[in-house]
């Protein structure tokens, strides 16, 4: 879940003797599918993986005659997203008809918002502090899919009017570490709001990066490209890498760079070119006639505002008062959603046994170890909340050790099975009783005089062997307090 | 064998009847099915007519209506036929939209027009001629040759819901649909001699319409009589949840009740409206009517609107802007007619396939609507054609604050004209619309009535404007007309 790619990249050689030359200037444009029970501008279901074209009716197949009604829901989850990131709803917007001939684009148009957008001027706070301007937020229609095999093509429109929120920052962002953390924190809100599943694979959240460089200290744009469709956190930073190295050899050689637009090979790591500036269409935009305005009075817009819910700003604020816990362990436990509820549901059911800091612990390193090397979803958890704070309560009321508790963990993880049969099956209850520690203790002492020598002149390293000697013996369980307590009494009585 | 002779009854008696019981909805659809049956070659009113086929959805209209009756519900178009135009939908059958690119193209389900006109006990009775997308003002443009008037057989029809207009006017059917975007009601109806009426925009759904310009677009009826219109206009009216223009104001009833006085009502005459162009024939009729408007106790003052002089050009920059836009979807790929030229790439497959499909109106109108909204030209023509748009709709609307009820004026300069006289000259053409395309710029409800025939024999009609939703002032005020005159019979061609 965290990237550590970037600080390699930032950290070679090449790229950041560019950075002391060049300035990056990064916006992106990011599509966010809504996740509405119907379409944008008719009643057809949205569900992902439904039969070609099972999912249509005559508005979205753009039949003659027919007119497109504005769904409500959409609007909605529209207005969230503009409160989330604090920007301005305008009163009155208006959807135009992008127009070009595809096949996938069953009217000849795409209803999207143009120059009246309904949402302008928000922005977003980046881990490093830096504030990104959200230029504007407009919604619009998805097109179609032309799949092509056995020497012919169809056309699946079950995406065809699924609605899309179309988020454009402000060319504010400077280097392909930002670009991530940008997307991650707009797919996090979009997901806390609850208005879309933000899933990269199935395309639901999408990003077009718009690169220019320019002299450090210059004060001009230089001239831009835009990398299409990026669908990965990974590939956003890779290819934003290579379009900086690429312009900044273009411009080094002396060259223009040229405006054109690109897509991205993940495959190869490069940006290829798509088409030039030359080829772009002209979109003919103009107000949609069968639409009319669309109106968002202030009402509305506090309707929406009552029912909205926690976003990541508040509940990383939150995790710190309430859990006492540093702002980094919150800021990973709210990077989605679930991993926040399960932290909380957690803590709730160790009922005090453990520090809310524990369980964080835990959930930072053991759990997420485990959840990202088995690929789980949080929808198909692999540990109930349960079993993982009986774990943690069995280590905090010290039935086991917490050696012996990430050995539990693992068996449950690959098991499946709860913590207290695994402890009983295997015998790994942590022994408490001191008459037994004692008779350990003094085998060892016996077995390495030369040691115990050592440690009684002073080196104090050596205690840990001694330690570590007892616990061999006793495969971890002893309660280590008290061996403490046996050791030292033991060490010095020789004295 | 009924005693009634349906063909000699309006709608609002053949309703009555079949209500009561006295007439049976078989008959009626019999008698009419033989009348189109002789003569819609003649008249080329139909794109398509398969007695057969009408005939077998007739029945299952029948076997509702026969339990509605038993249900002792009264339906208000009970065994009433009604042609519609071609390019709006009626499940599973052909709507070509008069073109060829469409002529394979079957509807996958009903407009809500239709909808409303089943529930009601209506008798679809087969698809209207029309110029090709609704593009043209004589019906000349249809790919299925021209519609002929009924009057005088060297005459157009009126366009584009010529074949509507004709088919009422020649009692192939009492009621038709058309749809008016610059009057393609109104002045059909005009040259044909019945009742044409443009609802206020929002007032008729529009869903099941294929689409010319959206924001001018109405589905309008055809009737003999007033109160016929009035009985169509009930029933289709009302918001429509899949129309996002469609007005939220509860559906109409009782718009005819009984008044014989126009006592106290104001009319305005448009000043710039009767210069010159305006045939003197049409010019002296007019006065008549006003004179017998006079009689009926209401008061005609003269108004100037500068304004409405810019209707041509703001309106072919609108509506072909939004046309350009709307029969884009039109690309040969999903429904209508694909090129079948080897070989193609994609892009020429599109090119191909609307080269082949589209006329020759409808590419100009394509090719222009695409210039006034392409980037360099939008802020000249098609923003700068939307503020003038504003001001004639402040114009008009300042006459009605100045207290007049109702504007009025000849329906078109002329009568209808010679087939092939206009069809080179598309300036020529585009200005018989002038005295109709102010209404729907302005969104405002509008009707033409017969009230004369010039020296040729062929009708002239007079255009009545209200304000928005006042559909109410223009019935009542053309039913006292109609009683004045002793009503509509006289406009009946001798067919
Ligand atoms: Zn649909």
């Amino acid at each position: 879940m965290s990237s550590k790619s970037t600080e390699q990249k930032s950290s070679d050689h090449g790229f950041n003797s560019i950075l002391s030359r060049f300035e990056p200037v990064i916006g992106l444009e990011v599509h966010c599918q809504l996740k509405t029970e119907s379409k944008l501008f008719c009643g057809c279901k949205t569900n992902f993986g439904a039969m070609a074209n099972q999912n249509t009716c005559p508005v979205c197949l753009g039949l003659p005659g027919v007119l497109p009604v504005l769904n409500h829901e959409a609007v909605e989850y529209a207005i969230r997203m503009a409160l989330a990131v604090g920007a301005i709803i305008r009163e009155r917007s208006v959807f135009a008809r992008k127009q070009y001939f595809y096949p996938d684009l069953p009217k000849g148009y795409q209803l999207t918002q143009y120059d009246l957008p309904y949402c302008e001027n928000g922005s977003l706070t980046l881990d490093n502090g830096r504030k990104i301007t959200i230029q504007r937020i407009h919604m619009e229609e998805d097109a179609g899919k032309n799949i092509h095999g056995d020497n012919a093509s169809y056309v699946d429109l079950n995406r065809a009017g699924i609605p899309l929120l179309e988020i454009v920052s402000a060319p504010e962002i400077k280097s392909p570490a930002e670009a991530a953390d940008y997307l991650k924190k707009l797919r996090a809100i979009a997901r806390y709001l609850d208005i879309s599943d933000g899933n990269l694979e199935e395309g639901s959240f999408r990003c077009d990066a718009n690169v220019s460089l320019r002299p450090v200290g210059s004060k001009t744009l230089g001239t831009r490209t835009e990398i299409k469709n990026l669908n990965s956190f990974r590939n956003v930073e890779k290819a934003i890498t290579y379009e900086i190295l690429r312009q900044a050899d273009v411009l080094e050689s002396g060259d223009k760079v040229k405006q054109v637009t690109l897509q991205f090979d993940a495959a190869i790591g490069r940006t290829l070119v798509m088409r030039s500036k030359e080829d772009s269409p002209d979109y003919r935009y103009f107000p949609d006639p069968d639409l009319g305005a669309l109106l968002i009075n202030e009402a509305r817009v506090q309707n929406v505002r009552a029912n909205i819910l926690e976003l990541p700003e508040q509940k990383v604020q939150r995790f710190q008062d309430t859990f006492s816990i540093p702002e980094a362990d919150a800021r990973q436990l709210t990077e989605e959603k679930e991993l926040a509820a399960f932290f909380e549901d957690v803590v709730q059911k160790v009922d005090g046994a453990v520090a809310p800091k524990i369980v964080a612990n835990w959930m930072l390193s053991e759990y997420l170890r485990e959840f990202n090397a088995r690929q789980w979803h949080f929808d198909k958890p692999f540990v109930s909340s349960e079993r993982f704070a009986r774990l943690l309560k069995l280590l905090g009321e010290g039935t086991i050790s917490g050696k012996i508790a990430k050995a539990v963990f693992e068996d449950m993880a690959a098991s499946g099975s709860d913590p207290d049969s695994i402890i009983e099956a295997k015998g790994l209850v942590q022994i408490s009783d001191s008459a037994a520690i004692k008779a350990v203790v003094d085998q060892v002492i016996a077995a390495h005089p030369e040691q115990v020598a050592q440690y009684l002149s002073g080196k104090q390293k050596v205690y840990g062997f001694l330690v570590g000697q007892v616990m061999k013996i006793s495969a971890g369980r002893f309660n280590p307090n008290l061996l403490n307590e046996c050791l030292k009494e033991a060490l010095h009585g020789k004295s | 064998m009924s005693a009634l002779e349906p063909l000699a009854l309006s709608a609002s008696q053949v309703a009555q009847e079949v209500n009561a019981g006295s007439l049976k909805a078989h008959d009626v659809a019999a008698a009419y099915a033989r009348r189109v049956e002789n003569l819609h070659r003649e008249l080329n009113t139909h794109i398509e007519w398969d007695k057969e086929a009408v005939l077998n959805e007739v029945d299952k209209q029948l076997a509702y209506i026969e339990a509605a009756r038993y249900a002792q519900k009264s339906l208000p178009l009970a065994g009433v036929p009604i042609a519609i135009k071609d390019n709006i939908m009626v499940d599973s059958q052909t709507v070509s939209c008069g073109s060829q690119l469409l002529r394979n193209h079957r509807a996958a389900y009903d407009a809500t027009v239709i909808q409303k006109l089943k529930a009601a006990g209506a008798l679809l009775f087969g698809r209207t001629n029309m110029d090709e997308f609704a593009m043209g003002s004589s019906c000349e443009n249809s790919s299925y040759g021209p519609t002929i008037n009924p009057w005088n057989r060297r005459h157009v029809a009126g366009g584009s819901s010529g074949g509507s207009a004709a088919a009422v006017a020649a009692r192939l059917t009492p009621l038709a649909l058309g749809s008016d975007t610059g009057g393609s009601v109104r002045q059909p109806a005009s040259f044909c001699g019945v009742v044409g009426l443009k609802p206020t925009y929002g007032r008729v759904s529009r869903y099941g319409l294929i689409a010319y310009g959206s924001s001018l677009d109405q589905i309008g009826t055809f009737a003999t009589s007033v109160q016929d219109t009035a009985l169509l206009y009930e029933v289709i009216a009302g918001h429509d949840p899949a129309d996002s223009t469609s007005a939220r104001i509860a559906a109409p009833q009782g718009s005819l009740a009984s008044t014989s006085s126009l006592k106290g009502k104001r009319i305005a005459i448009i000043k710039e409206f009767m210069s010159e162009g305006l045939d003197e024939d049409v010019r002296t009729h007019f006065d008549q009517a006003l004179d017998v408007y006079r009689a009926a106790g209401a008061t005609v003052e003269t108004v100037s609107l500068p304004h409405l002089l810019h209707c041509i050009p703001v309106y072919y920059i609108i509506a072909t802007a939004e046309a350009s836009s709307n029969l884009a979807r039109f690309d040969g790929i999903r429904y209508g007619v694909r090129s079948q030229k080897p070989g193609l790439s994609l892009r020429e497959l599109y090119t191909q396939s609307r080269s082949e499909g589209f006329g020759r109106e409808v590419k100009q109108r394509i090719m222009l609507g695409t210039y006034v909204l392409s980037s360099g030209y939008y802020d000249a023509y098609y923003a700068k054609a939307n503020r003038i748009r504003e001001m004639i709709r402040r114009e008009i609307q300042g006459v009605f604050e100045q207290g007049f009820d109702l504007i009025a004026s000849p329906t078109s300069p002329t009568t209808a004209f010679e087939l092939g006289q206009k069809t080179q000259d598309s300036l020529a053409m585009y200005l018989s619309d002038i005295y109709t395309l102010a209404a729907n710029l302005a969104g405002i409800p509008a009707l033409s009535q017969p009230i004369g025939l010039c020296r040729k024999g062929l009708p002239i009609g007079m255009q009545l404007m209200a304000p928005a939703f006042g559909e109410e002032t223009l019935l009542r005020s053309a039913q006292v007309y109609e009683q004045q005159i002793n009503g509509t019979e006289k406009f009946r061609p001798r067919i």
